[in-house]
């Protein structure tokens, strides 16, 4: 459960360091006061709710995948574990996603310009990358399945198709977002705030879906067990 | 005596909310049905939730009945009794308590109290209910499914719960419990996601997080943890339905079952274990910490005086919650592990009753000296006080290694989580139901009734309970479907048997009794107007009661002191609202 509370240490971080701002040594009992307004003591605009709302999501997308990698390391250490080949397709795939997020930051920069004619096929341009990358992915399946590493062979096996197929759904649901937003930039004339909001979403999502596929890449390629030993040995 | 100027400069300045646009309904469905109002969201969590607690309960009376007169009721055999314990512990714990405490008490209470106007997500928040909704009928199915529900204990510890030996193992029961979990935790999060950032978001101007009750404290800090704990069952459920349909081996070790050799093997039923209750530990602070919450402002408000320590009660929530993450293998002591994770996981526990400690003392203190009244939200929260500390110190006995270790599968435990997250944070719920209904309903639950109810209720538990105690330290093991002969186990422990079972049916009738007063009492109940106990906090302020659409008319409250201005001397009322602004100086005591 190493990873796990790894995990739980950096949100224990985030909370403690937003709560040092929040006056929790304040004497509430003596505060009988009119309020005062904050005009001219914030100097940059608040976050968007909904942007705090897809952080704590992504919190909690966070502690499902490092519980699934805290299981991963800990089933490994079962002696009937062995390690599956990385087909080649996976790197082709990894550079697939890492466009689309590229793609997307793109689009983000264009829409804060509000430079439309950039934004569409940014936009677009990251969908393609992505719907890509899934189709690698189920192809990296198939081509494992017929080289006879079936999901039940070796619970290597299990947790690679488990991952990648979990990490896949949220690609899935990313998509569909994205794909809206991509709908509402081509029927649009300006780049709206809402607009704006739509795409800087979705690029922390796919920025954070990399990330994980990144994290999940090294695990299957082994080099984080490499790693994990290392912090082993730093710490025996 | 010290004179605060208005406007000291100690006050925090207000973050500017905006005014959220609202849905509003256009028909009576999208009014009652598929509400987006958090008001009526809550009241559909509170009564799907009552409504499943009641078939736990009734599943309760079976299993007592088995333990006193083994035999007497063909209907219940061995299957049927380990399918009732199983559905009556996960209903109780996840299908009731916690959707209740979050998804009813949250719903309604979270906006009310923060000054919103609802929540900030209201179409997933909506979501959220139906999903529950959809879970707790998969969950259901389980009773018409051939085979019937599992019957694997709440904890579903693999290899036993997909293996044909168990009810519902090679059948429906497993396969519906799991996806009912899986359907659960995925609308949980559509509703937590909502309650974390309402409060994060939405609070009313003036509104800083040290001016919040109690209660939102606790159902905030609730709700952070569950947004982190639930995943570990989602993980646990996922593996354990790969294991179960598709055949690998994330838990299934190499086994023999009825003579056939099976497909899985090498898996680790340690690994659930340890992700079943890195879930399964905070959960059970997720139901307590609303209750903290709710019982501190409960106890303030009808002792007329301010909650003693406010800065500490508040710590001490951040401080359990941030423990409880790591104390989760002091319930795996009896697995075989490394003893020295036994010491630390030990230690870690023991940790946990400082803070726990430091609430319960608060709270005497807020009693001491103040006006009490004995109102029935009062009554059940002080039987809620006592019942905790019980159940609490049986906590740190079971807490040790060595002492948990012959006790674990006995009565005793059972006594324990009883006391501690079963009747503690019911009577809790109650108090808060007694407290509330007025401003849901907008009349007053009926005294007489209620009486019967908390007398009933509260001494019942204790009848029912502490004998187990007792049951448990003579060596009587749980999860048993009949004892038998043996040698340590007297003649009289049966008898206790007995009489243990005629109090549960006793105490489940009483529920009767409230929920008739319910009914009746939204009909016949004596009009309640506004602000019937003379609170101080948002929520009894609204300008409509019960509170309209949108919460507080045009203009969104404004406040200028914390929650619990409670006899302030000086002031010409007992309690001054948090939105009363400041008129000049105010004259108060200071310890420095």
């Amino acid at each position: 459960m190493n990873v796990t509370l790894l995990f739980l240490a950096v949100i224990g971080a985030i909370v403690a360091w937003w709560m040092a701002g929040q006056r929790l040594t304040s004497k509430p009992w003596l505060e009988a006061s009119p309020v005062q307004t904050a005009t001219g003591l914030d100097d940059h605009p608040p976050v968007p709710t909904i942007k705090i709302g897809l952080y704590v999501f992504l919190g909690v997308v966070g502690a499902v995948f490092s519980l699934f990698i805290s299981a991963y390391f800990m089933r490994m250490a079962s002696s009937d574990w062995w390690g599956m080949p990385v087909p080649r397709l996976l790197w082709v795939n990894t550079a697939l996603i890492a466009a689309s997020s590229a793609a997307l930051q793109w689009a983000k920069n264009e829409a804060r310009h509000g430079r439309m004619e950039n934004l569409r096929p940014a936009l677009a341009a990251a969908l393609l990358l992505a719907t890509l990358f899934l189709i690698g992915q189920i192809e990296a399946w198939r081509e494992l399945n017929t080289a006879g590493y079936v999901l039940t062979d070796n619970p290597a096996n299990s947790f690679f198709y488990m991952l990648t197929g979990l990490h896949g759904l949220h690609i899935l649901g990313g998509l569909a977002v994205a794909g809206r937003t991509t709908l509402r930039a081509f029927a649009a004339d300006i780049p709206s705030a809402q607009l704006r909001l739509s795409v800087d979403l979705c690029t922390v999502y796919f920025h954070f879906m990399l990330a994980v596929w990144l994290i999940l890449f090294a695990l299957f390629a082994g080099w984080a067990n490499d790693f994990v030993d290392l912090c082993r040995q730093l710490l025996s | 005596m010290v004179e605060i100027p208005a406007g000291s400069a100690d006050a925090v300045p207000a973050a500017e909310v905006e005014d959220m646009d609202l849905y509003h309904p256009k028909s009576w469905w999208t009014k009652y049905v598929f509400s987006q109002d958090a008001k009526i969201i809550a009241v559909q969590y509170s009564v799907t939730a009552i409504a499943i607690g009641l078939v736990a309960l009734v599943l309760s009376w079976l299993m007592r009945l088995q333990l006193a007169f083994p035999g007497t009721f063909a209907f219940i055999d061995a299957d049927h009794y380990y399918q009732f314990i199983t559905m009556h512990g996960m209903i109780m714990v996840v299908y009731l308590l916690t959707a209740l405490f979050l998804g009813g008490f949250g719903n309604y209470l979270i906006p009310l109290m923060v000054g919103a106007r609802d929540m900030v997500f209201p179409y997933a928040n909506m979501l959220s209910y139906w999903i529950y909704l959809i879970a707790v009928l998969i969950l259901a199915a389980g009773f018409f499914a051939p085979g019937g529900p599992t019957g694997a204990g709440w904890t579903l510890y693999p290899p036993q719960a997909v293996l044909s030996g168990t009810p519902g193992g090679q059948d429906w029961g497993i396969l519906l419990m799991l996806s009912s979990l899986i359907v659960f935790i995925i609308g949980f999060t559509m509703g937590g996601l909502n309650y974390v950032v309402t409060v994060l978001q939405g609070r009313a101007r003036g509104m800083t997080l040290m001016r919040m009750p109690l209660t939102v404290w606790g159902i905030f800090t609730a709700t952070v943890m569950a947004l982190l704990a639930f995943p570990a069952l989602f993980v646990a459920c996922v593996m354990m339905l790969f294991d179960r349909l598709l055949g690998t081996s994330f838990f299934m070790p190499a086994i023999v079952e009825m003579g056939t050799q099976l497909q899985h093997g090498g898996g680790s039923p340690i690994l659930f274990q340890h992700l079943f209750w890195f879930f399964g530990h905070p959960e059970v602070y997720i139901v307590a910490l609303p209750a903290f919450g709710i019982v501190s402002d409960l106890i303030s408000t009808h002792a007329r005086k301010n909650i003693f320590g406010y800065r500490m009660m508040v710590w001490a929530i951040v401080i359990i919650a941030a423990l409880s993450f790591v104390v989760w293998a002091h319930h795996m002591y009896v697995s075989g592990m490394n003893p020295a994770f036994g010491f630390f996981f030990a230690t870690t526990t023991l940790i946990i009753a400082v803070p726990t400690a430091i609430k319960v003392y608060n709270w005497v203190l807020t009693l001491w000296r103040g006006d009490i009244h004995l109102t029935l939200p009062m009554l059940f929260a002080l039987a809620f006080i006592v019942t905790f500390v019980n159940g609490g110190l049986t906590g740190l006995f079971l807490g040790n290694v060595v002492v948990d270790v012959p006790l674990s599968d006995t009565m005793f435990v059972v006594a324990h989580f009883h006391m501690v997250m079963g009747v503690a944070p019911i009577l809790v719920v109650f108090g808060a139901i007694y407290h509330w209904y007025p401003k849901v309903t907008g009349r007053m639950l009926n005294e007489v009734l209620g009486h019967i109810h908390y007398w009933v209720t509260f001494l019942g538990a204790y009848l029912i309970f502490f004998p187990m105690h007792y049951l448990g330290l003579l060596g009587v093991p749980r999860r048993y479907y009949e004892i038998g002969e043996t040698s340590f186990v007297p003649p009289s422990a049966h008898t206790l048997n007995i009489f243990i079972t005629v109090m549960a049916l006793v105490v489940g009738a009483a529920q009767v009794v409230f929920l008739f007063n319910l009914i009746w009492s939204l009909f016949r109940g004596r009009e309640a107007g506004g602000n019937p106990w003379r609170a101080t906090t948002l929520e009894w302020q609204t300008p409509q009661t019960p509170p309209a659409h949108g919460n507080w008319g045009k203009e969104l409250p404004v406040v200028y002191r914390w929650a619990y201005d409670y006899s302030v001397p000086g002031a010409p009322e007992d309690f001054i609202p948090q939105t009363q602004p400041a008129t000049g100086g105010v004259t108060r005591e200071v310890t420095a």
